[in-house]
């Protein structure tokens, strides 16, 4: 009993360190668990044209912020002959261009490539907002600011509905003269959001502008649109300011915040910035590794990613035993069907595996029949045993080389994958086949040799699971459950299957005799 | 109906091979005590040392180069049988029933020459029958003499008697018959009939060939209602004392009748199979657990034997309660 429970504990233990590393790839680093789960990665490519002066050049740009629920995977920053630097200022990273003498139209590029972490909540911005600065309007624009502000207190109940009614009243069609006063005549998008912050001001409200890019496929000559950023109850909300729509947008990268210029040239003239934006659709899992593999997660560090590629393929092919052993412990324990050699039926998998389904089995099919004839005959040789099974091995590789020479001048080409089947393998399986043809008669030998086929088919079906390939190879800790249902299965004391057939006849007889 | 309902199977207490392995043999065999009864040499020794009665050694052959000398090994004795030493489940057993020069015939009548005999002993030597696959011996016995009483019973072979053995007690037994199909092998899955037999009385109570009921010898045309096995006393007290010797709690002890040297074992189990189980049309569980339930095992083998017969008896009316009591109060003077 003692035994018994230990052994529980120690399932318990395994399955939950298997299933916990699972859930912390998963919702930590964000691997999904389905080989089809993908994402759209947003390439914007940022280009500043200027007009220089034959003077030095200074280009300065800003940054979109590094967040939490936003990868940056790429960036890049070209521009011929020019110096770079990448400052990181407290107001914002921006980049810097430099070049002694510079004339004539210049280019400068930057491109970055991001995507959005979806199982991450966008934790908005909570750095503590500085003391809002009182704009300093003349007599009569304060006056229409106050009348302005006291309409709109009077219909709002709390910042938030003070901001959205804000908004509204000056984005409204019918504006009064107040609202005309202080938007002006032909007010840019820039001078409304400084209004806004500056009327949020006078009413103690923090606010700092926003400036981001909507993010669609295709677009070129986009340039940024600008936000309210309102802090409210300990975090920033952000308001769209000509609809006073709360909250961040989809697809919308945000690029910089606060006053800072988005760019600055000195030294050149007729500077203009311009985004295009183009979208890939790659697999998660490819973008989760490659950001993992550079953000040094410790957990990545020791894993399978960090061999080279082609140990990864060999691991893709071992991590997928287990299955096998799992269906082999199923179909003997539960099922009780009989396999000739306990493990052969995995490494008849594994082949098949290489050479798709039916052909493997028409190959195998052949080659052991093939075989099974050249030993009857070997057996009459008289030869001992390790030399004879020696020379089935010659034989069964003189078969495979039949197999391949005679499908290639035939053109078939499914048959030259012959060669993934192991040959020890399939000469002891040969030679056992034969000793028990001998002593047991064919239907055994077709009872063992069936049973092995069946389960190698099986197991070949798990093994090309796309889902389970995905899986084993991407969380080889979900091994751990399967150790742990192996456990499980090895204490089972129950029938089998076959037992049931077995001992039909059994409880007919009982039944009757209780009639 | 092809499957049998694993409740129903499970209320007769029949035994399946996950159980068995699980709570029987790992739990009353120890792996180091396998080799001696893997090992039919061992057995051999041990039963001899035990005073067992045993089927007389001819010869032993362990190198590839004494296959050379089976010629001369065998000259003397018309009769014999070639085994692996290692071997399982019957496998690899070769009988001779008589041979003149360079003439061996076997008990279906086939004929076959010295070379195939060498090439036989040679393959066992390899290693082709044992156990994993190890290199292994040779052992060359003489051959059991099929007595009279089984003479209707059994056709081109020996019948041999499979009784269940747990921690002494003797629970099951089994008559296995050869027949035509089973090529003169007493082995139930290559054709051979399994009779169940009466534990009090070593009486028949049903017999089975490859699973279905049959009533009579497929060959022979006998009746099994007749068949009663003699000396039955002595063969369940032979088996009990196995216990003894080979120290293994859960044990299939294989004996044979010889006409003229009586009841022989021929080869102990560790790892015996449950067609028993069908050949009685009774489940082991129930026996298993009435032995689990004692609290200290006899130490006479004899005791035992009384025991089981009374306990696992078709016709309880035999055993009275009477005898139960002589049992209880017989054992102390039997100790002291």
């Amino acid at each position: 009993m003692y035994a018994k429970l230990r052994l529980y504990i120690l399932v318990f233990l395994i399955m939950g360190l298997g299933i916990g590393l699972t859930m912390y790839k998963h919702f930590a680093l964000g691997f999904p668990l389905s080989p089809d789960d993908k994402k759209s990665v947003w390439t914007i490519e940022a280009r500043i044209d200027f007009v220089a002066r034959g003077d030095p050049v200074i280009v300065s740009f800003a940054l979109p912020p590094k967040a939490e629920h936003i990868v940056f995977m790429e960036e890049d920053f070209a521009s011929p002959d020019y110096g770079f630097s990448e400052l990181t200022p407290p107001t914002g990273r921006r980049a810097q261009w430099s070049k002694r003498t510079a004339s004539g139209p210049q280019t400068t590029y930057y491109r970055l490539s991001v995507y959005e972490k979806d199982n991450i909540s966008q934790s908005l911005g909570s750095d503590l907002p500085a003391e809002p600065e009182k704009p300093e309007f003349d007599e009569v624009i304060k006056t229409a600011a106050t009348t302005l502000l006291d309409q709109v207190r009077s219909r709002s109940a709390n910042t938030e509905t003070f901001t959205r009614e804000l908004i509204n009243t000056l984005n409204t069609n019918t504006p009064s003269q107040n609202q005309s006063l202080l938007l002006n005549e032909q007010s840019s998008e820039d001078y409304k959001t400084h209004l806004i912050v500056n009327l949020l001001a006078l009413e103690n409200i923090s606010a700092r502008i926003v400036r981001g890019l909507y993010l669609k496929d295709g677009r070129r000559r986009q340039s940024l649109a600008n936000f309210v950023e309102v802090y409210i109850g300990g975090q920033w909300l952000l308001f769209n300011q000509n609809t006073g729509e709360h909250g961040k947008p989809k697809n919308f990268l945000i690029w910089q915040r606060g006053d800072q210029s988005l760019l600055d040239v000195v030294g050149g003239k007729n500077s203009q910035i311009s985004f295009s934006i183009i979208k890939n659709i790659h697999p998660t899992r490819n973008l989760v590794v490659r950001d993992s593999m550079n953000r040094q997660a410790g957990i990545m560090d020791f894993s399978i990613y960090s061999l080279p590629i082609e140990q990864q393929n060999a691991f893709k092919m071992i991590l997928l035993l287990p299955i096998g052993a799992l269906i082999v412990v199923i179909m003997r324990l539960l099922i009780g069907i009989r396999t000739s050699g306990t493990f052969m039926p995995i490494l008849i998998a594994l082949a098949l595996i290489q050479t798709t389904l039916v052909t493997g089995i028409i190959i195998f099919l052949t080659v052991v029949g093939t075989g099974l004839l050249i030993r009857s005959y070997l057996s009459r040789l008289n030869l001992l045993f390790v030399a004879r099974i020696s020379a089935v091995i010659i034989v069964v590789i003189a078969i495979m080389a039949s197999i391949s020479i005679i499908s290639n001048k035939l053109g078939l080409d499914q048959a030259m994958t012959v060669t993934f089947f192991p040959m020890i393998i399939l000469a002891w399986t040969i030679e056992r086949m034969s000793v028990l043809w001998e002593e047991d008669g064919p239907r055994e030998v077709f009872i063992q040799g069936g049973g092995s086929l069946l389960t190698a088919v099986i197991a070949y079906l798990f093994m090309t699971n796309r889902t389970i390939e995905y899986l084993t190879f991407n969380f080889p800790e979900l091994m751990l459950v399967n150790l742990a249902f192996i456990l499980i299965l090895g204490q089972y004391t129950g029938y089998r299957l076959s037992e049931l057939y077995r001992f039909h006849s059994l409880e007919r007889r009982n039944v009757s005799g209780q009639r | 109906m092809f499957l049998a309902s694993a409740k129903k199977l499970r209320s007769f207490g029949i035994i399946g091979m996950n159980q068995r392995n699980f709570g029987l043999i790992s739990r009353y065999n120890p792996r180091h005590l396998y080799p001696l009864v893997d090992n039919k040499l061992k057995t051999k020794l041990l039963a001899q040392q035990a005073g067992i009665t045993v089927p007389k050694l001819l010869g032993t052959m362990e190198y590839q180069h004494d296959v050379k000398s089976l010629k001369e090994i065998l000259r003397p004795h018309a009769q014999f049988v070639i085994k692996p030493v290692k071997g399982s489940g019957g496998k690899g057993i070769l009988v001779i029933t008589e041979h003149d020069h360079n003439r061996y015939v076997k008990p279906s009548g086939d004929a076959i020459q010295l070379a195939d005999i060498e090439r036989h002993v040679s393959n066992i030597l390899s290693g082709l029958h044992s156990l994993g696959g190890k290199p292994d011996m040779v052992m060359i016995e003489s051959l059991i003499q099929l007595d009279p009483v089984f003479a209707d019973f059994s056709y081109e072979g020996i019948p041999d008697l499979r009784i269940i053995v747990l921690k002494g007690y003797p629970i099951m037994a089994m008559l296995r018959l050869t027949t035509h199909a089973s090529d003169g092998k007493a082995n139930l899955h290559q054709g051979a009939v399994g009779v169940g037999i009466d534990m009090g009385t070593g009486r028949a109570l049903h017999a089975v060939q490859y699973g279905a009921p049959v009533s009579y010898h497929p060959d022979t045309r006998k009746t099994f209602s007749d068949l009663v096995v003699p000396h039955w006393d002595k063969l369940l007290r032979l088996a009990a004392a196995c216990y003894e010797m080979t120290g293994l709690g859960y044990l299939g002890v294989d004996i044979v009748l010889d006409r003229d040297q009586g009841p022989m074992i021929i080869e102990l189990n560790a790892r015996p199979g449950l067609s028993i189980q069908v050949a009685n049309f009774a489940g082991l569980a129930p026996r298993v657990a009435a032995i689990e339930a004692l609290k200290n095992i006899e130490p006479d083998p004899q005791l035992r034997v009384i025991f089981s017969q009374q306990q696992f008896s078709a016709e309880p009316g035999r055993y009275p309660p009477r005898q139960l009591r002589t049992r209880s109060t017989d054992s102390p003077k039997i100790i002291t």
